[in-house]
């Protein structure tokens, strides 16, 4: 699975198309994985949750993925299980292709000074 | 670019922007004819020594002028909504650039591999070398591989922008807070000039948008240059 992953992210090029989000406006997109939504493993609820937005369908080369998973919120929930953080790495490379560099650092200082708005 | 007393568009840099060419010729071709058909009758009616007074009505020539204009409509819909949807296509960029508008330059992040970000300052006319263009040139041009499909974000760091190059077709809205995506190919090499389409203040007019459309092991020696550079 890690290889997989490794593979994916070597092959990295762009943030691909992300059906959820079609249209001209990409500012959730951006912050979605910025932000990242609590990541149940094998949870089979958040797991159909996923499923119905599933930009795999547009997607087929990528492995089938919790589509949940953001990246804070991802590296919060791995690390709180012990488990490698790697797979966050895709939403980072994610939301660095997608967010100004001026947002990010502003959110990074709002997660340091404890800030942040959004839930992670 | 654009030229002293040019009429029509500037030539298309993009798939998208020669089939809006084609279709705005289909369209002005047939307000040409409409027009002219107009005149005519106007000028022939205007001058003839002819008169009528005993015409009621005509059926046929009621539906002739009914229908007609509703099969020109049709064969202008057309095209136009094949067109609308063309650029509504799901692509699959290979590259990311967000262009961010400021009072009164814009300023290019690559930020898909590492974090190039640099400013775009329009070059003022005092310092121009000869062959360069007055309120277009930019000492630093948005540089992008050629026919490969690229993805633009447009935003603003302080008030209403808008970027736009008429020879790619290209045209969004830079708003505050928000991120606006557009997409386009470069179908040629090329230097393609565009400037800031919304009012943002007293310099809205001297904040250029420069493209420079180069083959990929071009772009790949410009950043490594433009990242050692930063």
């Amino acid at each position: 699975m890690s290889d997989h992953f490794d593979e994916k992210i070597k092959n990295y090029r762009t943030a691909p198309f992300d059906a959820r989000f079609p249209n001209t406006n990409q500012t959730r997109n951006c912050f979605q994985n910025y932000l990242g939504i609590q990541r149940k493993v094998g949870s089979a609820p958040s797991f159909r949750r996923s499923l119905r937005s599933n930009p795999d369908l547009y997607r087929p080369k990528l492995e089938k993925q919790l589509t949940s998973n953001y990246f804070h919120r991802c590296n919060k929930a791995l690390s709180a299980k012990d488990q490698d953080t790697a797979p966050c790495d895709w939403y980072q490379r994610v939301y660095k292709s997608l967010c100004p560099m001026s947002w990010v650092q502003k959110w990074d200082e709002q997660l340091e000074a404890g800030t942040f708005p959004g839930k992670i | 670019m654009a030229h002293p007393s040019q009429l029509g568009f500037q030539d298309a840099a993009s798939p998208v922007m020669e089939e809006l060419l084609h279709f705005h010729d289909h369209a002005l071709m047939i307000v040409f004819l409409i027009s002219t058909l107009v005149l005519y009758i106007i000028v022939a009616m205007v001058t003839t020594k002819l008169t009528n007074k005993y015409i009621l009505d005509s059926q046929e020539i009621e539906i002739i002028w009914t229908v007609l204009p509703a099969v020109i409509l049709i064969l202008i819909a057309l095209p136009s909504l094949r067109i609308l949807y063309l650029m509504d296509e799901i692509n699959d960029p290979h590259l990311t650039i967000k262009a961010m508008g400021h009072q009164w330059y814009w300023s290019y992040e690559y930020t898909d591999y590492e974090d190039l970000g640099f400013d775009s300052y329009m070059i003022p006319t005092q310092d121009l070398t000869p062959g360069q263009f007055r309120l277009l040139e930019a000492d630093h041009r948005m540089v992008i591989p050629v026919e490969s499909p690229i993805r633009v974000l447009v935003s603003a760091e302080d008030v209403l922008h808008s970027w736009a190059v008429p020879a790619l077709g290209v045209k969004m809205d830079a708003v505050p807070g928000r991120l606006n995506q557009t997409a386009f190919i470069a179908s040629r090499p090329g230097v393609f000039y565009g400037q800031c389409s919304e009012i943002c203040g007293a310099n809205h007019s001297f904040m250029p948008i420069v493209v420079e459309a180069v083959p990929l092991e071009h772009f790949e020696n410009w950043s490594s240059l433009m990242l050692e550079d930063a």
